[in-house]
């Protein structure tokens, strides 16, 4: 497991390269998500004083934008499309079982840490709807029925 | 070196997602083994469109079309196909038992015109040589060694081309204010924010023709006297990320993006920005401020972009689709472009046909074509023989369209008319199974999510409408509530400070219109005829169909049902949760929605 506040030093050199250019912290802050999964409050800290932005700003950008997580997703996070091709064709009812299966309810983690849930906009594979992604890997046109199959491939 | 044949695999997210890479290894692989490696080229493509059917495999020079394709089936398909020159008649799509081969002849490609799509499918996005050989980067020759500024802005205009993104605002006048604006620093901004969800076109676009957007902001450039672009794009969509850096190096390698591009004197350069999942920065304010690495919250305009943008800077911002039309656009002429198309909207639109169709897929049409040509030629009528309800265009932004209005040509002015919007190109068909107010509470729910929250109107009117929705889908509605709905309607229309606001109400307004009866009957007779809002629905077993096979009460996750073996069931209403799941079950039509 990662110390959260031990930045690598390939982090750190993308930080030095974009320390100059303007408008830099949403592709800092992305960095530094794709490192640890989420960003946390000691991030940052490192990021306001690494960047010189007050942690105020910083934190003003991280609840703005949905794709910034401060919790750490659970080892395979599974991604419901609710894009509207996937709603009309079950998407929602997707969540809803994944919920019973799990115990967990949307943007929650479990507790043994293994599956965190969300409910997320268009993954752009609406040919295929309903979509979820587990870890990146898409599962289209999924049947409720096919859930425990898909948690059970990744538990 | 000449090859005999060309395979080309769809590399688009829909077909990687199901598995296409296997199979574009699988081929490599396969050919190794059986001996042909040296005489057929694989090739990784763009986006076909024809997602329904996927993953797609195509094989030159027969242009037979396989779809539906699995790893397993590549040994075959070279034994077969390849090396004894019979195609193998159980992949190639089929349709009304006529075998299609080639590709002119499935209906879903017959009535589309492409431009914007012009090279996916076609060429490998990863290697800028294959862009080059279909006439890539000429118009940027063109540009920069025959045509002044002024002449690039004539094009554009004599072409007509309207911004793809949703407003449709005339291209060459955007260009032009840039251009006349004083100032040494200006910026070309691609807006790759793609948030409609349904909509899926810039994806492929960039994922399939990343070239087509690097040359167009490159002409831009030149044309309106700037040195730096910003490709804006979610980070959500990794692949289009990946391949866009590949050309971009690519480009740079070649002289035709970095310093002196091309020998000419001229300097421009790229960099990607990402955006973090907020709709609003669809908005090219809201989407300038991200790019500064600020909230993405639109500021009023004027000014506008093109005189005041990017860090106070003159600046030109456009959607990907736009981009994409520009270098066909120049190579061939704007009166070309101009006769394809409508007065009103010439050239070509992109639409993701999603939802309820046979063929779902990315389909590219002259403007002027009518929905019912879209939704039953090309997409082959509603699946699984179910009633045509509704099509919904212009996304959270939009309305709906029904069946009366099928044969309206669309363009901007006629989609506007009929009190829906041309937007990104979502285009959502809808059956009798679809619940028009679950639907538009969808719609609503979705902007009071991504309401930025800056302006009250939005804010407070965009809770409000689904807050209403919400009471009459519970069973609680009241009919002055719609009214009600109506007249916050109006006042964020008018008071909005950005398009977002401005737009939310439009699904709850075009529905209202056109499905005013669906509304009243979850007011008044507390009834949702699509069986879609659980608290207005109930499961009943029909005593006369119900054989007692036991199947739905094995399912029933709360014991709801009861009855013995080849016995009629009941469902006890108490401890019914409406799951549904008993209807989706009994084989034997036997459980009814009231």
């Amino acid at each position: 497991m990662k110390e959260e506040s031990a930045f690598p030093k390939e982090l750190i050199a993308f930080i030095d390269e974009w320390k100059a250019k303007p408008g830099n912290l949403i592709m800092v802050l992305h960095r530094v998500q794709e490192e640890f999964g989420f960003i946390s409050r000691e991030s940052a800290d490192r990021v306001a004083l690494m960047l010189d932005i007050p942690l105020a700003t910083i934190y003003g950008v991280i609840s703005f934008y949905h794709f910034f997580k401060t919790v750490k997703p659970g080892d395979s996070n599974i991604q419901v499309c609710l894009g509207t091709a996937c709603y009309l064709k079950g998407g929602d009812a997707l969540i809803e079982e994944l919920t019973n299966l799990l115990g967990v309810a949307e943007g929650e983690v479990t507790e043994d840490g293994k599956f965190s849930l969300e409910g997320v906009r268009c993954v752009g594979c609406c040919g295929l709807a309903p979509v979820l992604t587990v870890g990146g890997e898409v599962f289209g046109k999924v049947t409720k029925d096919e859930l425990p199959g898909i948690i059970a491939k990744f538990s | 070196m000449a090859f005999r044949n060309y395979i080309l695999v769809c590399g688009g997210t829909a077909c990687e997602s199901s598995k296409s890479d296997d199979i574009y290894n699988a081929l490599i692989a396969e050919c190794k083994a059986q001996g042909v490696a040296d005489e057929v080229q694989i090739v990784k493509t763009g986006c076909f469109g024809f997602c329904e059917q996927g993953p797609i495999v195509k094989i030159l020079p027969e242009d037979s079309f396989y779809v539906q394709v699995k790893p397993e089936d590549v040994p075959e398909l070279i034994a077969e196909h390849i090396i004894k020159g019979r195609e193998v008649e159980r992949l190639l799509y089929v349709k009304e038992k006529k075998k299609h081969a080639k590709v002119e002849d499935i209906e879903f490609y017959q009535k589309q015109f492409r431009i914007v799509l012009r090279n996916c499918g076609f060429i490998d996005p990863e290697n800028i040589e294959e862009y080059i050989a279909r006439d890539g980067y000429i118009a940027l020759e063109k540009v920069l060694f025959e045509m002044t500024p002024d002449d690039v802005i004539n094009e554009l205009r004599t072409a007509g081309l309207r911004g793809r993104g949703g407003a449709g605002f005339p291209t060459w006048m955007k260009w032009n204010f840039t251009r006349q604006a004083s100032g040494d620093l200006k910026y070309i901004v691609v807006n790759a924010d793609e948030g409609d969800p349904g909509a899926y076109m810039d994806r492929s676009v960039l994922e399939g023709d990343p070239h087509s957007v690097l040359e167009a902001m490159v002409i831009a450039g030149r044309t309106v006297g700037s040195n730096q672009g910003f490709i804006y794009i979610r980070a959500e969509y990794p692949l289009a990320i990946r391949r866009l850096e590949i050309a971009m190096k690519q480009a740079r390698e070649m002289g035709l993006l970095g310093k002196n591009i091309l020998g000419s004197g001229f300097d421009f350069d790229i960099e990607i920005r990402l955006g973090a999942g907020a709709f609003v920065c669809g908005e090219e304010t809201a989407l300038l401020a991200s790019i500064e690495g600020r909230r993405g919250m639109p500021v009023p305009r004027p000014p506008f972009p093109a005189v005041k943008g990017l860090w106070g800077m003159p600046t030109v911002i456009n959607n990907v689709e736009t981009w994409a039309n520009i270098p066909v656009i120049i190579a061939k002429g704007g009166t070309w472009f101009n006769k394809i198309g409508t007065q009103d909207s010439p050239g070509t639109k992109v639409f993701a046909l999603t939802g309820k169709i046979r063929n779902s897929g990315l389909v590219e049409v002259p403007m002027g074509i009518t929905l019912r040509e879209i939704i039953y030629d090309i997409g082959g009528g509603i699946a699984h023989g179910k009633e045509f309800k509704a099509v919904q265009t212009g996304g959270p932004s939009g309305g709906v369209i029904t069946i009366e209005n099928l044969d309206t040509p669309i363009d901007f002015g006629s989609l506007t008319k009929l009190g829906s919007m041309m937007g990104s190109g979502g285009m959502i068909v809808m059956d009798e199974d679809d619940c028009i107010v679950d639907v538009t509470k969808f719609y609503l729910n979705f902007t009071v999510d991504e309401s930025c929250g800056k302006c009250s109107p939005c804010r407070i009117g965009g809770r409000s409408l689904a807050n209403l929705l919400e009471k009459i889908t519970k069973g609680n509605g009241e009919l002055a509530d719609l009214d009600q709905m109506l007249e916050i309607g109006q006042a964020m229309k008018k008071a909005s400070l950005c398009a977002l606001g401005q737009t939310a109400p439009n699904p709850i307004i075009s529905s209202l219109h056109y499905f005013r009866d669906e509304y009243l009957a979850h007011i008044v007779d507390k009834k949702c005829p699509a069986g879609k809002c659980k608290s207005l629905i109930s499961y009943y077993i029909l005593p006369d169909k119900c054989i007692g096979c036991t199947a739905c009460a094995r399912k029933c996750p709360t014991g709801a049902i009861t009855g013995e073996r080849r016995e009629v069931h009941v469902i006890d209403q108490a401890a019914c949760i409406k799951c549904g799941v008993c209807y989706e079950t009994c084989k034997f039509g036997a459980i009814e929605v009231r």
